[in-house]
């Protein structure tokens, strides 16, 4: 399987649409070697601004010239970003404007470095903002895609969130993203997968081994979490009658929470979240953290036949 | 759209006692706005009420027919809570009825309690402390990307350089020399808690501001001369983004809210203070 990193493709394709889209200018905070986005800057050094460590100055920034006609693309860590949450809701979200939050590095699978730069909450915090729309691609290929649609097609504030890591490229070269629309990866009549991010590749392992445990597993990608896809997620409740959420991030206010809302209003199922709980991250290699943090492929496996356990439990008291 | 050629200095030759009667109007109007939302902040205002009414009828390239041409200067009110003088001015200006005034604060009215972008002639949303000047610094960075020449006006508080975001942006208005930017420092020297000085003490802002490599000039902001000249200076300094401090008081115009933290957000406590506050506005003449 073909392993990429879905942050240089976000730096590769922003510089290719950079070509055709003069309007584009790009903002990071001294971590452009590491968010990919020096390869825009070095194509287009006049379009490039590195704001320092001055994360508040940077979204302002942003702000400030988005209110001036551009599209402005601001990357850091997903970690430093929150820090400007106020600038990003007041100057970016309350105004509406053409700003686009890429961020790398979210998530445990930053690794060594370690629990201070391991942010699992973020996507609830990006969530809640009114206007803010909340992408986490499961891929390289789908990265580039959602970074051509946001180029082409909007005009309102984004948060895409990317990883350090490499993943294994899960979707077909001429995908395309659709906004507020999930990706069904593998169809299945028993039991549902919603994930997103690097969850994705480890829900595909799992169904694989539900089936040998002749438990038929859809596997569906939510990258669109903001907004959401309501029927999307109502109408695998209805066809597997259980669901398991997997994400790299908090089970609180993330992937899991929304399932959650989504089917409680419309279509309660049995269910199971997989992701951080309440704490926070810590050093040791990247994809090791997974199990450390019960977010493996087989705490996965375990979560689905816990959604059956529980099943037969709440049936023998009724 | 309007040519850029009709976006002139409408008015710039108005004299000093003109001015002064706008700036009369306009402190009236905060009074009324504030009192009849029975909330609101008059103090901060007032004291850059003077300043407003030069850059709005002496020198903005601005055209209230054509809100948004693209080659108007940009003005930030970046301490958002002073809404009561960005929307007085701009309502005698021409962007809007007077009369949209009055349910400034209420139900259905787009003139939020703080500076809101809704507003014809409004560029973009403020109320929280250390945002708007970060958003002048990307529009005074976008007209230089452009080659475009309009200026960027943006006026902060001196309780608002407590936010560190503040000097984030004085750092990046240096770096790229951003000599189209005007930051002008409202310093009325009292915050919503009291003196600056006690809350928060920041002495000799002057040369701690120009150490992070912008240009400052003092000046008192209730003399149209001096607010003239200091506008002036900033425009023909080439390289350097400008700092202009504007030494103000606090409630300026009305004797019981002058240097009184009380007023900072607060309307006239009574009837009697809100007659009081109209006859002395109302009483007030224009001196040399």
């Amino acid at each position: 399987m073909r392993i990429e990193s879905p942050r240089e493709s976000y730096g590769k394709k922003l510089a290719e649409l950079g070509e055709s889209h003069k309007d584009i200018v790009v903002l990071d905070a001294d971590l452009s070697s590491s968010t990919k986005t020096q390869v825009f800057g070095k194509k287009f050094p006049e379009r490039f601004f590195n704001m320092g460590i001055s994360e508040q100055s940077m979204v302002a920034t942003a702000a400030g010239m988005a209110l001036s006609g551009k599209k402005a693309f601001v990357s850091t860590f997903a970690v430093f970003l929150m820090r400007t949450y106020e600038q990003i809701r007041q100057s970016v979200c309350y105004n509406n404007i053409d700003v686009k939050f890429v961020v790398t590095h979210a998530g445990i699978t930053v690794g060594e470095d370690g629990a201070t730069h391991q942010i699992v909450e973020d996507v609830g915090i990006m969530s809640g903002l009114p206007n803010m729309k909340v992408i986490v691609p499961s891929d390289s290929i789908e990265t580039e895609s959602v970074i051509q649609y946001l180029v082409e097609k909007t005009k309102t504030p984004y948060y895409v969130r990317l990883s350090r890591e490499k993943f294994p490229v899960l979707n077909d070269d001429d995908y395309q993203f659709r906004e507020g629309q999930n990706v069904v990866m593998k169809d299945g009549t028993d039991l549902t997968i919603f994930c997103n991010g690097a969850m994705v590749d480890f829900s595909l392992k799992a169904a694989e081994k539900l089936k040998e445990l002749a438990i038929d597993t859809a596997v569906v990608n939510v990258s669109s979490i903001k907004p959401i896809d309501r029927k999307g997620i109502i109408d695998y409740a209805r066809k597997t009658g259980h669901i398991v959420t997997a994400e790299e991030h908090s089970i609180y206010n993330g992937l899991g929470s929304r399932v959650a809302e989504v089917t409680a209003e419309e279509y309660p199922v049995i269910m199971q979240r997989v992701g951080m709980r309440d704490s926070f991250g810590k050093s040791g290699k990247g994809w090791e953290l997974f199990d450390y943090f019960h977010m493996g492929v087989s705490d996965i496996v375990d979560a689905g036949l816990k959604v059956f356990r529980e099943e037969k439990k709440y049936e023998s008291i009724s | 759209m309007v040519d850029p050629q009709h976006l002139q200095h409408v008015e710039s030759d108005r004299s000093n006692e003109s001015l002064f009667n706008i700036a009369k109007q306009a402190r009236t109007l905060i009074i009324d706005m504030v009192w009849s939302a029975k909330s609101g902040h008059p103090g901060g205002s007032l004291s850059i009420i003077d300043v407003l009414t030069y850059l709005y009828f002496n020198e903005l390239h601005v055209d209230p027919s054509d809100p948004e041409n693209p080659s108007r200067d940009r003005f930030v009110m970046s301490k958002g809570h002073a809404s009561p003088a960005l929307y007085s001015i701009l309502s005698l200006r021409g962007f809007f009825p007077q009369e949209l005034l009055k349910d400034f604060r209420k139900i259905n009215s787009k003139l939020e309690g703080h500076v809101h972008r809704g507003v014809p002639g409004i560029e973009t949303s403020t109320g929280s402390l250390g945002q708007g000047i970060g958003i002048a610094v990307g529009m005074a960075l976008t007209a230089k990307l452009d080659k475009k020449d309009y200026r960027v006006f943006v006026v902060i508080g001196d309780g608002e350089i407590e936010e560190g975001s503040v000097w984030e942006s004085f750092m990046a208005a240096s770096k790229y020399a951003l000599d189209n930017l005007t930051i002008i420092l409202d310093l009325n020297k009292i915050q919503l808690d009291g003196f600056t000085k006690d809350v928060m003490p920041l002495p000799d802002i002057e040369s701690r501001v120009r150490s992070f490599g912008l240009n400052v000039r003092k000046f008192n902001g209730h003399n149209f001369d001096e607010i003239r000249n200091a506008i002036e200076f900033a425009k023909h300094e080439k390289g350097k983004p400008t700092l202009l401090i504007a030494d103000t008081v606090k409630g300026k115009g009305v004797s019981y809210m002058e240097n009184n933290p009380k007023y900072h957000g607060s309307p006239p406590a009574s009837q009697e203070e809100y007659d009081l506050a109209i006859k002395e506005i109302g009483a007030s003449k224009y001196e040399n």
